[in-house]
């Protein structure tokens, strides 16, 4: 039994980075999923296998009426993976998860058959439909610094480099960089280095008491780690697939 | 102006109301005009703990939905003429409070008011952050354990996002009010120390109440802590809050010790 809790094989978790289309609705919902059956009718399976995020942000609907509005596009084969937006009110076990932290990208726009012919007569039919593709921005600064504390319940994402900050990482909140992590305080909450599948990254703590530590997915919950580390200034790194840990300075 | 103040803490029972009513009382019998706002609707306390109870005809809910004038929902205390009280709604629930009215109601009791202080319902829903929404200065009641400081963290989370000090990108002002503090058990090592918490919240300390039977005695008689006996442990300590409130810095000393440890407070910076 001991052998089997000893085993250095962890489950891997990693973050990865999509581009998905959101769908921005507009109000009188009707009107809108005409238009979008219009796309539609001219893109033929434009939506199909595409991951579809709906953004609500500002958009003055209730639970019902989201709910109805998610099983509208199902039935026209647009699969809503995440809705970004909405007031946590609305949302529940029912509807897809909750997205946030997207970022902004050029406007995507359907390819359509006959769009080049179109876009000569008219030219504002093909962009009737607003339809935005979120890629992660490929020119974002390589590092942050954070100079107040990461309080519980907040979650730090940059999956585009390194991240400092100066001050502590508070039992409940999390941390989540594509390079290292850099802590000058405690680490109560979770870290997680290297989560683009940055296997060099490390993690940096002046106080170790984490939740949870983890680097290009190999991770560690507090019961794991080393008993003689906690309290102390530790940096933590990947050798092979199996993470060390040792005390600075 | 008058200063609006939240008193919040994420957490249930750690002394929100008994604080709020027990530093608007300090406050009002140095002749400032404080009102105390009960946002906790449907689950309302302050009135109780201010000995009102009996004379409440409007409420805040009454108030927002146009349903009576301000004047009509205050309650003035009957011994101290600068103290009132506005209670909540028991019979409604939070969903009353929106965002246009609650603004209205604030924006008026500051104008006739020196202080405002609004006690908060436990959580992080509407209702809190509500409460929270329009506070130039946030009071963060901590019990020192560790599920009351990790709440109060989130607390501090959001009130570093969710108001509108916040949301215009100013700083807000954040005092932590250690409650319920029993020297006894600090010294067994039952609870937290109080530099464990101050390291963990990282905002100035602005008071340590002592736990004491005082408190319990003076809400089952319907009067703020600092009303009933004024010169027990708690009511001193929360005496001495209210003036760190104003902006006196007073050296603070754990209770049950006798040395004061205002070099450290000094010492240390607030994040």
């Amino acid at each position: 039994m001991n052998d089997v809790l000893t085993e250095s094989r962890p489950i891997r978790l990693k973050g990865r980075s999509f581009l998905a289309l959101a769908l921005t609705p507009e109000l009188p919902l009707e009107d809108w999923l005409t238009r979008l059956d219009d796309l539609a009718s001219r893109s033929a399976g434009f939506f199909l296998r595409r991951p579809v995020v709906l953004d609500v942000e500002g958009l003055d609907i209730d639970r019902s009426q989201l709910r109805e509005l998610v099983d509208q596009l199902g039935k026209r084969n647009v699969r809503i993976m995440g809705i970004e937006g909405a007031r946590q009110s609305l949302l529940g076990a029912d509807l897809p998860p909750a997205m946030n932290d997207g970022r902004p990208a050029a406007d995507y726009e359907a390819k359509m058959a006959e769009q080049a012919e179109r876009a000569a007569e008219a030219p504002e039919t093909a962009t009737q439909a607003v339809i935005t593709a979120e890629p992660l921005a490929a020119k974002a600064t390589p590092s942050i610094v954070v100079t107040q504390p990461v309080r519980s319940g907040q979650s730090l994402f940059f999956p585009e480099g390194d991240v400092t900050i100066v001050g502590s990482v508070a039992s409940g909140a999390e941390v989540v960089a594509g390079g290292s992590i850099h802590i000058y305080g405690a680490l109560r909450g979770r870290a997680m280095a290297g989560t683009t599948g940055n296997a060099s990254a490390r993690i940096f703590c002046r106080k170790l008491e984490a939740e949870l530590i983890a680097i290009d997915g190999f991770y560690k919950t507090a019961d794991e780690m080393e008993p003689n580390l906690r309290g102390k200034a530790v940096q933590i790194w990947l050798d092979g697939e199996a993470l060390k840990a040792g005390t600075l300075g | 102006m008058g200063k609006v103040v939240v008193v919040t803490s994420g957490k249930g029972g750690v002394g929100k109301t008994t604080s709020s009513a027990a530093l608007g009382a300090a406050l009002a019998q140095n002749g400032e005009k404080v009102v105390v706002v009960d946002f906790d609707v449907g689950l309302r306390n302050l009135d109780l703990v201010m000995g009102a109870e009996r004379r409440v005809v409007y409420d805040l809910v009454n108030v927002i939905q146009g349903e009576a004038k301000l004047s009509q929902a205050l309650i003035r205390d009957k011994r101290l003429e600068t103290l009132y009280l506005l209670p909540a709604s028991q019979t409604r629930d939070k969903d009353n409070l929106t965002p246009e009215g609650v603004e209205k109601v604030i924006a008026a009791l500051q104008s006739a008011f020196d202080w405002v202080i609004c006690d908060s319902p436990a959580g992080i829903e509407r209702g809190a952050t509500l409460a929270m929404r329009h506070a130039d200065i946030a009071i963060v009641v901590t019990n020192p354990e560790v599920s009351s400081v990790r709440d109060s963290d989130r607390i501090i989370g959001l009130l570093d996002s969710k108001t509108l000090k916040a949301e215009n990108g100013e700083r807000m002002e954040k005092h932590l009010l250690l409650t319920r503090y029993d020297p006894i058990r600090a010294e067994r090592g039952d609870m937290l120390k109080v530099d464990d918490v101050l390291e963990i919240l990282s905002i100035p300390l602005m008071g340590i109440i002592p736990e004491s039977a005082d408190v319990l005695r003076a809400s089952n008689v319907g009067s703020p802590v600092t009303l009933a006996d004024n010169r027990s442990a708690p009511a001193l300590a929360y005496f001495d809050a209210a003036r760190r409130l104003k902006g006196e810095a007073l050296p603070i000393t754990i209770p049950g010790e006798k040395r004061s440890f205002l070099g450290k407070i000094f010492g240390r910076k607030a994040a």
